[in-house]
């Protein structure tokens, strides 16, 4: 079958097409009428051939590694590739009526579309790299096209925060360029695949991996590098914030499971490892205790993106640990990819319907939440089972994650993370619970309303993270398709 | 003189200029010159790169780190081209040029 | 069918629930239609099972998520009983719940948490491994907390923070004991109970301590109960759902499945965590005895009334004796009759002559007689008044006692008897033998049937459950069912 063989290159190619024609034709209902469609069905065909024939590799023009670069879509690829393409549709459709282009445009309304389109590009090819330096020119595309959607509506609050976010960004690409570049000296590839089968425990290797490892932790916001996140996220429109704060840190946080998995796994050391569980472990934390002091809905839902993006970081702890071959690394693996993928959706659904509700109230302070039971049915529930999915509450695909993080934590005797973990739970309650409490008060005061068919958008993304926990069996297979030796085996 | 000691001549230069840029990157507190100073650091590893691409003098000078590195500085000219049109763009905005936290001790209110 | 219908026993509460909320506010026909006709259809499903269950048929469907996490529905005896309270007890309350509401707001959303509720419950009684039980037991809090802050007040919202924060932080606490304890044994199943007699007892002694935390948040143990007074500013339904059917008695169940499905009464025993359960019991007994002798609201005493009785359920699963575990057992149908006959009577007195406080029911006997005749069953029934329901279970749990050797239990009950005479018995004087107060004078004519009907179903059932315990299918004889089939030595 050639089709599936060509999912991973029109997963870039469309998309990239796409931002193309929203410059030169701004036909913004027309694009995405055609886009979304044609890159669920693009996903279609790569799950398809990925289930059916295992990884999917291109190799880009005909090169073959180590001179050529090599798209690899295996199942994880995969599951990030289709995240995406779900939630970049969904928050595409929601972004129709809020970025229109009238004859008197705005800004705004005709460059969000290019951005947003070039965005998914960009994630797409990060997720599909199989080359270190692709991926950093994939990931460097993903940071301009952030930075743009940040400053956006072009406020000074909004340009300040794409200029905070961009020197944590500076600084993350060129530690990972220079540990890049130590790395081909050292070997000569940067073919993932390759570097598997090198030995890496030169100091080179591991000064090269350090500064890989603290550039992406500073373009995934881990604490300490977390300060930029939230004024960026909430700063930008709505739409922008959902794809900002669902999908971009995921894409280094995925660079880094694919570099720690896949490429080096013989470069763990256990100190190394315990020490990104304990920045992600801080940041559980301390972005819960942020999240809870914030008066502004749309900064709250921000703070808490930072909290989530800890747990993400308590895989290198928990799948780490000894040279034997341990069973559950391989559940600490796919937690984490789980909840990576529900974050994702249920991120995505909070940032639309929290934008719903500040749409109808016309400001984003706490009151905009007021009696939004009643006045909008949909957005509250969404927002109530996207809360449920970041509180990690049975049944979504948040507590599935949170569930293989325990076990695996408990399997490995690192009662700790076990604790933060459960903690991080009950902090999220604590932040959640406002807004949600707010929404059954009464509401005093006028607002407006958002038609049914856009509130029931974000309903709909938010009862996605929830399928994922009740149909987990076949994700979870999906996942393992092409799993990298040391997510069975554990890092070191 | 053999290639090797040209290679590790540029991977000193490179290193030093790395060395320069960090420093100019958090001397500085202006965002223009920031920029300068992220482009600094840029060149000194792209240094870096090419020359350990002729290291490896048993093979033959190797193409491929300067194939990445053109690519590189592509994608750095990208993202300086779009700093500098934000940097400005908050200059006319918020009078100055410098993030609000930096304010104190400021050397970039020029 | 055997596989499928526990499926479509679930559905009866889900799929009402998950209509109802996206109905408009003025289908009103439609909602209540929906929401009778499940609880209904439920009804005749669960009689059918029970004949079958009682012919010795287990029920059984198991789907895995991910490897280390499956979806067990099992349905043994015991599972039976709570279901079986839980059906009738539901489609009274929602018979009671349309006539209370009739004419409120947001009743798609109220209607809708309520029958998720009802389907949170009915998946905790079905649930066959420890796992599932948490699934349910979790989604149970997130179902109630929209009916706990349903007026949309300042008090509500308090009242609502203070359920979460403790409803959470227990189901958190559970968790880590189940992980805990599925990392030593691997997924543990009611039917066939872990291994665990090699275990180290000291990691025993710990897992038992947080599921008995956990859980214990729910049924209210001295401590952990402080959620449950505040709680009652919710609405006379949701209160005596809270109260008598669901909340409570998911955590007293879910204590007698660890006790006697997990652990083993013998176990238990051997690693000396029976005789503190028993005595935390106690201690709650008593405690709530003692702070509803000092309450002044109607709705409050009767709160701090379930605390104290609620205990009463883990007391009978903490003592080594078959007797006592009976007494337990038929403790959750009994105190569910008649507290539910309780809450439904205070909500029509609060409903038809404004009475909140003890002071003002004086007299209302004569005004509304039916609803003060119910409450009278229930009263006396929770003092153990023969031959209301409520002196079955004490009669069990003391004769358990004793056989358990532990005496002391029988002082308790006896204490704890005279407490609930001292509280209950000045309401009833009150009632009946006081002059007419301003809210009786005040008070409307005994209200519309679907009001009334509950209460008085209610309380005969309690009367009949006393009445008729020697029966086969009394919940004393189911009871005795379960502890012959299940848990005989």
């Amino acid at each position: 079958m050639i089709l599936p063989a060509l999912a991973p290159a029109l997963s870039v190619a469309v998309p990239l097409a796409a931002a193309f024609l929203a410059v030169v034709a701004p036909r913004p209902r027309l694009l995405v009428g055609v886009t979304v469609p044609a890159m669920l069905a693009v996903m279609a065909l790569a799950v398809l051939g990925v289930r059916q024939g295992g990884p999917l590799v291109l190799a880009v023009g005909g090169w073959e590694p180590p001179l050529g670069i090599a798209l690899v879509a295996d199942g994880l690829s995969t599951a990030f590739l289709v995240a995406t393409a779900l939630t970049i549709g969904t928050v595409l459709v929601v972004a129709l009526p809020q970025f229109p282009i009238r004859q008197n445009e705005t800004r705004a309304g005709w460059a969000f579309w290019p951005l947003a389109f070039l965005l998914w590009a960009a994630l797409n090819a990060v997720f599909l790299s199989g080359d270190l330096f692709n991926i950093y020119v994939a990931i460097e595309f993903v940071t301009l096209a952030t930075l743009a959607l940040v400053a956006l509506e072009g406020k000074a609050k909004q340009v300040e925060a794409a200029m905070r976010y961009a020197m944590f960004a500076l600084f993350g690409s060129l530690a990972y360029l220079l540990g890049v570049a130590l790395l081909y000296a050292a070997h000569g590839t940067l073919d993932i695949g390759l570097l598997a089968q090198l030995p890496a425990q030169d100091t080179a290797s591991l000064v090269a991996a350090g500064l890989i490892t603290a550039g992406l932790a500073a373009k995934t916001a881990l604490f300490p590098f977390h300060a930029w996140l939230p004024p960026a996220h909430a700063g930008a429109p709505a739409p922008a914030s959902a794809m900002l704060s669902a999908l971009v840190p995921k894409a280094s946080f995925y660079v880094l499971l694919r570099f720690w998995f896949d490429a080096m796994p013989e470069a763990a050391g256990a100190i190394a490892l315990q020490l990104l569980g304990a920045l992600g472990a801080t940041a559980i934390v301390y972005g819960s205790i942020l999240a809870v002091r914030q008066n502004r809905l749309k900064q709250l839902v921000a703070y808490s993106t930072v909290a989530q993006i800890g747990y993400l970081f308590l895989v290198f702890p928990l799948a780490g640990g000894s040279a034997e071959p341990q069973p559950w690394t391989a559940g600490a693996w796919t937690g984490s990819v789980f909840h990576a993928v529900s974050h994702a959706f249920a991120k995505a659904a909070m940032f639309l319907a929290v934008g719903h509700a500040v749409l109808a109230a016309g400001h984003d302070r706490m009151s905009a939440m007021d009696g939004l039971t009643r006045r909008m049915p949909m957005t509250a529930f969404a927002l109530g089972v996207s809360a449920v999915t970041l509180m990690g509450l049975p049944p979504s695909g948040g507590f599935t994650a949170k569930f293989l993080l325990l076990t695996a934590a408990f399997a490995s005797g690192q009662v700790l993370w076990a604790a933060i973990i459960v903690l991080g739970g009950v902090l999220a309650a604590a932040y959640l619970f406002r807004p949600l409490a707010r929404a059954f008060l009464p509401d005093r005061g006028r607002y407006g309303t958002v038609p049914r068919a856009q509130q029931a958008l974000p309903l709909a993304l938010a009862m996605l993270s929830v399928v994922l926990g009740i149909v987990s069996a076949a994700p979870y297979d999906f996942l393992q398709t092409g799993r990298p030796a040391a997510a069975e085996e554990g890092l070191e | 003189m053999t290639g090797l000691d040209t290679a590790t001549l540029f991977a000193w230069c490179g290193a030093g200029l790395i060395g320069i840029g960090l420093y100019g990157f958090l001397a500085n507190r202006h965002m223009l010159r920031r920029l300068v100073a992220f482009n600094v650091v840029g060149s000194g590893i792209f240094l870096v790169f090419g020359a350990s691409g002729a290291r490896r003098a048993d093979l033959g000078p190797d193409p491929v780190p300067q194939a990445l590195i053109i690519t590189g500085i592509v994608v750095a000219l990208a993202t300086t081209a779009l700093l500098v049109a934000l940097v400005i763009r908050y200059a006319d905005l918020a009078g100055r040029a410098t993030l609000p936290e930096d304010e104190p001790g400021d050397d970039g209110k020029e | 069918m055997n596989q499928a219908l526990p499926l479509i026993i679930l559905a009866t509460a889900l799929v009402p629930s998950l209509i109802t909320f996206f109905l408009a506010e003025d289908r009103v026909w439609v909602r209540n239609a929906l929401n009778l006709g499940g609880a209904v259809l439920k009804l005749a499903l669960v009689v059918f099972m029970l004949a079958e269950v009682g012919r010795g048929q287990v029920y059984q469907t198991e789907f895995e998520l991910v490897p280390g996490l499956s979806l067990v529905l099992r349905i043994d005896a015991l599972s039976l009983l709570f279901v079986t309270l839980s059906t009738v007890l539901w489609l009274l309350t929602t018979v009671y719940a349309i006539a209370y509401l009739h004419g409120g707001k947001n009743l798609p959303r109220f209607f809708g948490f309520f029958s998720l509720c009802v389907f949170a419950t009915t998946g905790i009684a079905f649930s066959g491994s420890l796992i599932t039980f948490f699934l349910f037991y979790e989604l149970l809090t997130l179902a109630t907390w929209p009916l706990v802050v349903h007026k949309g007040d300042a008090a509500s919202i308090r009242a609502g923070r203070t359920y979460l924060g403790y409803t959470l932080t227990g189901s958190a606490i559970l968790l880590v004991g189940i992980v805990w304890l599925e990392s030593l044994t691997g997924p543990v199943a009611f039917a066939a109970p872990p291994q665990l007699a090699g275990l180290d007892a000291w990691s025993l002694r710990a897992i038992f301590l947080l599921l008995i935390a956990g859980l214990g948040v729910k049924a209210a143990l001295v401590g952990l109960h402080v959620w449950l007074p505040q709680a009652m500013v919710a609405p006379a339904p949701v209160s005596a759902l809270l109260h008598a059917v669901a909340v409570v008695k998911a955590g007293a169940f879910g204590i007698v499945r660890v006790v006697y499905d997990i652990y083993g009464i013998a176990l238990v025993q051997e690693i000396d965590m029976g005789l503190p359960l028993a005595a935390i019991a106690s201690a709650t007994i008593l405690f709530g005895s003692i702070r509803a002798l000092t309450q002044h609201g109607l709705k409050p005493l009767l709160a701090y009334s379930t605390v104290s009785q609620v205990s009463y359920i883990v007391l009978g699963a903490a003592l080594f004796s078959q007797t006592a575990v009976v007494g337990g057992l038929v403790h959750l149908v009994h105190q569910g009759l008649m507290k539910i006959t309780l809450f439904f009577c205070a909500g029509v007195f609060d409903e038809r002559a404004g009475v909140h406080d003890i002071d003002e029911i004086d007299g209302i006997g004569a005004r509304l007689p039916w609803t003060s005749v119910a409450f009278t069953l229930g009263a006396l029934g929770m003092i153990g008044l023969p031959p209301i329901a409520g002196f079955a279970s004490k009669w069990y749990l003391g004769t358990g006692g004793l056989e358990a050797g532990q005496p002391w239990v029988v002082a308790v009950l006896a204490v704890s008897t005279l407490l609930n005479g001292a509280y209950f018995l000045p309401v009833l004087y009150r009632i009946w033998f006081r002059e007419p107060g301003p809210n009786a004078a005040a008070a409307e004519t005994e209200g519309p049937a679907m009001l009334l009907a509950p209460p008085i179903a209610t309380a005969a059932l309690a009367l009949a459950a006393g009445l008729f315990a020697a029966a086969a299918l009394s919940p004393l004889g189911w009871a005795t069912l379960i502890v012959e089939r299940q848990y005989a030595p």
